[in-house]
């Protein structure tokens, strides 16, 4: 029984990390169509900014969240603007430009700090471990799980509960007929990429101190956040959130019984079956096609 | 006078085409000695290789600082073969054929030395590996200065057996450098009365070790044994820590974990875990004391030194001494390797000397433990050196001309 809750827990905490990773890819895919390579680019900006505060400006990792958030979603608002907004209804160019964006900011890094691996402190409260449920977890991941609910939370309220969120599922549905409505898609198109950005780049800052900062970090996380993604369906939040847990439960039950390079397999085999009997994924929004 | 050497050499040997080629190349033209520097400064390695070719480089130029070889300087030819064996295999083929040198160090992983042996073995020339590594391999055409297993594990397994108790967890990312320690390793544990409570292998480049982490609570091992590489050694550091594992009582001992992945994961993350191998910043001798300064004056005063490191920079002063041992008018990869067999020189880590029989190092093992400062403090120094026995877990097998064969 002990090993079952701590095997749940364990599954719930790798969960979170692919929440936290896959949650802004989701927005950028499900929302613009856009397949962004360089999400993971993103992720690497984040932890690299955690990095920067910490040791630039004495800032803890909790202090420095808002404004890495800021910092990214900044980058991302550049890169829509001024790289993808000129491949509009072009998706598969929009694949080889991210692509691209993203070998351009690891080496960007690489130059403007070496490929020296990098690390950021855990925050002192957090540093220890805790009991759930008479199992011993690090408390920072404990933290993570939270965090993770709570920016899809937000994402939730941002897309369902605002107008530039009602905006937003305007023009999934039509674009032109959204625009003949007044509504700037551009603009709207650029705060989606921005905010989705921030997130990749938030997930990149949390997972920092459990894992080390380098230019090439963000290219495993692509693959990862994509299975989410695909495995959930595409424009649905909530399927995110469902596979993400599990992922991550799944990962974490064969890494248990077996090991990690199995689990990597098997939960690959596995996405690779079910897109084949359920191609829209798990959970399907409703669009007009 | 060219051709006459290379008709000398055409009757001498048996592969007349090799030794034309070898006699037709001017080796030592100008009083130039060239070599190749071949290591990644992009890719995945790159976080570790960029060293290597620093304390590569140091070594030339404390070198020709200090006069040459005999007059002639050296000069290194550095590519970058980003961290893609392929592009290594391509890289040496330039540096040996086209560049037409000497010798050529480089490469860290086991994959890029089995990507470049081809390219030496048929062209003849020398490869000069710095790097520990699983052993089992003997080429004629390949120096190796790392420690190999019997190197860093003969004293180190049953130290932690007698210290800590008799359960090791093995855990080693997924190829075959884990394997063959591993392999190693339960044959001393064998002899030495411990036992293994698992053995299991995670992708490279690994971030996620939560599972892990749960099993290693559930089995409760003495020590965790490891042989995890690259970016994968920092995350199981900072979370073993988070996790609240006490290395006191459950301590990672590590072939792996140098100076270099300390500085990565900080001093604090790596505090009381154990390394064993013939090298750290700390050690006192007047040859490391140079060392450690002379290459934090030329690459910046926070960088660190570590037994990979510093192999390159001996490797490089021992192709030195063989070099001298030659005629300008000799010199050709197969007389450097022939020079360089039984050479000694005074290493950072002690006196080492090259083996004739298997072309590996003397080497002088040690055992260390990390401290928060991202320093190593040496709890144990081999009394004497250690003959290199890179095929150590195969009892029967020996390394002769045609590479390694089984016994009869």
């Amino acid at each position: 029984m002990d090993q079952f809750i701590e095997q749940i827990v364990t599954g719930l905490s790798i969960g979170s990390i692919l929440l936290l990773v896959a949650l802004g890819l989701s927005i950028i895919y499900g929302a613009m169509g856009i397949i962004n390579l360089a999400h993971g680019e993103f992720v690497m900006l984040g932890a690299y900014a955690a990095w920067l505060f910490q040791t630039k400006f004495g800032l803890s990792l909790l202090e420095s969240l808002v404004p890495i958030f800021l910092v990214v979603a900044l980058f991302g608002w550049v890169i829509e603007r001024y790289v993808l907004s000129l491949l509009n209804n072009r998706p598969l160019d929009t694949i080889l430009a991210t692509w691209g964006v993203g070998i351009m900011l690891q080496q960007a890094v690489r130059l403007a700090v070496g490929s020296e691996l990098r690390y950021v402190q855990l925050p002192p409260a957090l540093s220890d471990s805790m009991e759930v449920l008479g199992v011993p977890v690090s408390s920072y991941r404990v933290f993570l799980f939270f965090v993770a609910l709570a920016l899809f939370a937000l994402t939730w309220l941002l897309m369902n509960r605002t107008t530039i969120g009602m905006k937003l599922r305007a023009i999934i549905q039509d674009r032109s007929v959204a625009a003949s409505f007044g509504i700037n898609a551009r603009r709207v198109y650029a705060l989606t990429f921005a905010y989705g950005a921030g997130l990749a780049g938030l997930a990149g800052a949390l997972v920092s101190p459990l894992k080390s900062v380098s230019p090439e970090m963000g290219t495993g996380y692509v693959v990862d956040a994509f299975m989410v993604v695909v495995l959930g369906g595409v424009q649905s939040l909530a399927g995110t959130v469902a596979s993400a847990f599990i992922l991550g439960e799944l990962s974490g039950a064969i890494a248990f019984l077996q090991n990690d390079t199995v689990a990597k397999a098997i939960v690959l085999l596995a996405i690779v079956v079910l897109i084949r009997f359920r191609p829209q994924g798990l959970f399907t929004a409703r669009v007009r096609a | 006078m060219k051709s006459a050497a290379a008709l000398g050499a055409f009757g001498g040997a048996g592969f007349p085409h090799i030794w034309i080629k070898n006699a037709d190349l001017a080796r030592a033209a100008n009083g130039e000695i060239k070599v190749g520097v071949l290591f990644s400064l992009t890719g995945t390695t790159a976080i570790i290789e960029e060293s290597l070719n620093k304390a590569t480089l140091l070594a030339i130029e404390e070198i020709n600082a200090a006069g040459g070889i005999k007059g002639a300087k050296i000069v290194p030819i550095v590519e970058d073969p980003a961290s893609d064996p392929a592009t290594f295999s391509e890289k040496a083929r330039k540096l040996v054929v086209g560049d037409k040198c000497v010798s050529v160090f480089g490469s860290y992983t086991s994959a890029s030395r089995k990507a470049v042996l081809p390219v030496f073995e048929r062209q003849n020339n020398l490869y000069w590996y710095p790097t520990l590594y699983e052993g089992r391999e003997c080429s004629k055409n390949v120096i190796y200065t790392g420690a190999v297993p019997n190197q860093q594990q003969d004293e180190f397994v049953p130290w932690l057996i007698k210290k800590f108790g008799k359960k090791f967890y093995l855990i080693g990312s997924n190829y075959i450098y884990p394997k063959e320690e591993n392999n190693y390793c339960k044959k001393l544990l064998e002899k030495y009365g411990g036992e293994v409570v698992a053995e299991e292998y995670v992708p490279l480049g690994h971030s996620e070790f939560s599972s892990v982490i749960n099993k290693i609570r559930s089995t409760q091992p003495n020590v965790i044994f490891s042989t995890v590489v690259g970016d994968s050694v920092v995350a199981l550091h900072r979370q073993y820590r988070a996790a609240g594992l006490d290395p006191e009582k459950m301590p990672m001992a590590s072939l792996t974990t140098s100076e270099n992945e300390v500085a990565a994961m900080g001093g604090e993350a790596a505090a009381g875990h154990f390394t064993s191998a013939p090298y750290f910043m700390v050690y006192k001798s007047p040859e490391n004391e140079k060392f450690v300064e002379a290459y934090k004056k030329r690459w910046g005063a926070d960088k660190v030194t570590h037994f990979v490191s510093e192999a390159c920079y001996f490797q490089t002063y021992l192709f030195k001494q063989a070099v001298e041992k030659l005629a300008t008018s000799d010199l050709t990869p197969p007389t450097i390797r022939d020079a360089v067999k039984g050479q000694e020189t005074i290493a950072p880590q002690g006196k080492v000397r090259l083996e004739p029989e298997n072309l590996h190092t003397w080497l002088w093992p040690k055992i260390a433990q990390a401290k928060s400062n991202g320093q190593f403090e040496i709890l144990v120094e081999a009394k004497e050196w250690l003959k290199p026995v890179p095929y150590a877990a195969y009892p029967g097998q020996v390394c002769t001309d045609k590479g390694l064969v089984e016994k009869s």
